[in-house]
């Protein structure tokens, strides 16, 4: 199989594209400190969105717990960071904060994840409070409900950018990937997924462990770049945020989730003003959506580079079908 | 021994009003097989429809306990039919998404109405405190036990005596079962949600009397615990809601009545995952074999 094909090289050269613009945006001051913070903000949230679309919209399992995996990426990077102020520290830190992440879901997600039914839910909603209850007890670590403060500044938006790049080409390329098959069968028909032989607890833990697992490589790169966390950042709201992304996004579209973190991100800024109003057109707008159009606003769709030659080499076709 | 049972009296307070909760949620589990994630914020609706018929129209706590809960059941059919209705056959991710939406609207629009800061509750009721062998009860407390065990009689009153209650019992075992036999579903599972609601309107007046302080963001914590209270009581079973919820207050107020007052709602959660880990179908539950 030739790895540098046409689909892989036009991602490439999207990928380098972005960052070439994004790169060309900040020197020339076009993305000021004030959207340099928003841009943070939604490169953060594309790694939260495409994570639980993961577990929401592949493997089909309802997780409300994204939250707490980030605050535990957040408080490790943040801890090993002010001790190590290296960018060696930061690795060290988001790697010790997937490795909790990790084992905290794995842990969550055997008793839960066998078990028809949306156990995961309301397990993952105790889970995330336990974590947030434990970080504000553990005074000496953490500094309890102040939070830690003085996290060095190590993350920047092309760190960042890379870790978009990676935990993308993971998470699809598992998607991609036979296991990934097997996940998404669960979400279509878990029985008759199960008769097909298909593991399905063992594919659910799979999803459900990358998803937390990047939630806390963004928790860390949160903590990192905005030098400041407290237990309070990490509330049920938060997930609540991450899940409406992934909601406008299309549950089951990892570009989508791409697209609706950039757009309700950039929405925000605007919304801004409108205060409390702006939570109640989103949660009209989370109702709306899965009424009118159960599968989120993008639905599976994805945008892809393969589609668009597709259709690029369909209209050539089509051209010269009409010569003939 | 007296402390000990000093908590367990406080405890049963809270277990109460909990167990109010969990009933709600329970019975919406048991019918259509969803998690009610708005339910805890209708009980935040009751406390504050309480609130605004005691200090702004004067009402005494019995009508106003009733005013709440008459709009809480109103509100509860509201969401049913606008909302969740027309994901009956939806997934069940589509479901609860909705259901998390419809608890974000609740929250954020009550805060948008009021604002969020923290009220002070009237106290309708003269805090007398009455003393048994050392044991301090107050007169709130006995009127939250009190009006608890009424509601819980007639609930069960409801769905073992009346024809709405049996055909209630005939949706839960086996909804197309029962809309062969002429039980018309939808009713049904409307009254489930008026029925529930209703009880969670009556539980937020009565926590607003009890801690003496309300506001929009209340609903969140007691809502979650009232469902762990569900889960392990065995949820979609009406008596196991109102044991789990007694059991989840006695739990949490001697937890933080012997000094761990900061980690008691961390055990709550982990006794959900206990029960989640070593009986799913909770302590009242039977094994059902899964049907294909």
């Amino acid at each position: 199989m030739k790895q540098f094909n046409k689909k892989n090289l036009g991602w490439l050269i999207f990928i380098a594209a972005v960052y070439i613009i994004i790169q060309i945006g900040t020197s020339t001051g076009i993305i000021n400190a004030f959207y340099e913070i928003t841009l943070m903000t939604i490169l953060i949230n594309v790694i939260l969105a495409t994570g639980l679309n993961l577990i929401i919209g592949f493997s089909g399992q309802f997780s409300l717990g994204h939250a707490g995996f980030m605050a535990i990426g957040a408080y490790c990077t943040g801890i090993v960071s002010i001790k190590y102020p290296t960018m060696l520290g930061l690795m060290g830190g988001i790697l010790l904060g997937i490795a909790i992440a990790s084992l905290v879901a794995l842990l969550v997600g055997i008793p839960t994840l066998r078990l028809k039914g949306d156990y995961l839910a309301i397990a993952t909603l105790g889970v995330a409070e336990i974590i947030r209850i434990v970080i504000l007890n553990m005074n000496d670590i953490t500094n309890g409900a102040a939070g830690l403060s003085g996290i060095p500044f190590i993350a920047n938006w092309q760190i960042t950018f890379a870790f978009i790049v990676i935990s993308l080409i993971v998470i699809i390329n598992y998607i991609k990937s036979s296991p990934g098959r097997a996940t998404i069968s669960i979400r279509e028909d878990e029985i008759a997924a199960e008769s097909m032989g298909i593991n399905t607890t063992k594919y659910k833990i799979i999803a459900f462990v990358l998803g937390a697992a990047s939630a806390a490589i963004a928790g860390g790169l949160h903590a990192s770049y905005f030098s400041v966390i407290r237990p309070a950042d990490f509330t049920f709201m938060k997930s609540v945020d991450i899940l409406i992304i992934v909601v406008f996004g299309g549950l089951g579209s990892m570009t989508g989730s791409v697209v609706a973190a950039i757009v309700l991100g950039i929405l925000n800024i605007y919304l801004q003003p409108f205060g409390q109003l702006r939570m109640i057109i989103y949660s009209i707008a989370l109702v709306a959506i899965m009424v009118f159009r159960p599968s989120g606003l993008l639905g599976t769709k994805e945008f892809t580079i393969s589609g668009l030659l597709d259709r690029k080499n369909k209209k050539n076709s089509v051209k010269e079908g009409g010569a003939e | 021994m007296e402390a000990f049972l000093q908590q367990l009296i406080n405890g049963l307070s809270l277990g109460s009003i909990y167990a109010l909760i969990a009933l709600g949620y329970t019975m919406v589990y048991g019918i259509i097989k969803l998690i009610n994630f708005a339910h805890g914020d209708i009980y935040m609706v009751g406390a504050f429809v309480g609130y605004t018929a005691i200090n702004s129209f004067n009402f005494s706590f019995f009508p106003a306990l009733i005013l709440s809960m008459v709009f809480c059941a109103i509100l509860g059919v509201a969401i049913e039919r606008i909302a969740y209705k027309p994901l009956r056959n939806a997934t069940r991710v589509a479901a609860l998404i909705t259901a998390i939406g419809m608890s974000y609207l609740l929250q954020n629009g009550m805060i948008y109405l009021v604002g969020s800061e923290t009220r002070a509750f009237p106290q309708v009721i003269q805090n007398k405190v009455y003393e048994f062998f050392g044991l301090q009860v107050s007169q709130t407390q006995v009127m939250i036990f009190a009006t608890t065990i009424i509601l819980m009689l007639a609930l069960q009153l409801i769905v073992q005596k009346t024809k709405m209650g049996k055909a209630m019992r005939a949706v839960s075992t086996d909804a197309d079962a029962a809309r062969l036999m002429g039980i018309n579903v939808d009713n049904v599972i409307s009254f489930t949600f008026a029925l529930g609601s209703s009880l969670a309107g009556a539980a937020g007046v009565l926590v607003g009397l009890y801690y003496n302080s309300i506001e929009p963001m209340m609903g969140y914590a007691p809502g979650l615990k009232a469902f762990i209270a569900a889960v392990l009581g065995g949820i979609g079973i009406i008596p196991g809601a109102m044991f789990g919820g007694f059991a989840i207050g006695i739990i949490e107020t001697l937890v933080s009545g012997y000094g761990g007052s900061l980690i008691k709602d961390a055990v709550v959660y982990l006794i959900l995952i206990v029960i989640l880990i070593f009986k799913p179908s909770g302590l009242l539950g039977k094994n059902v074999k899964e049907k294909v």
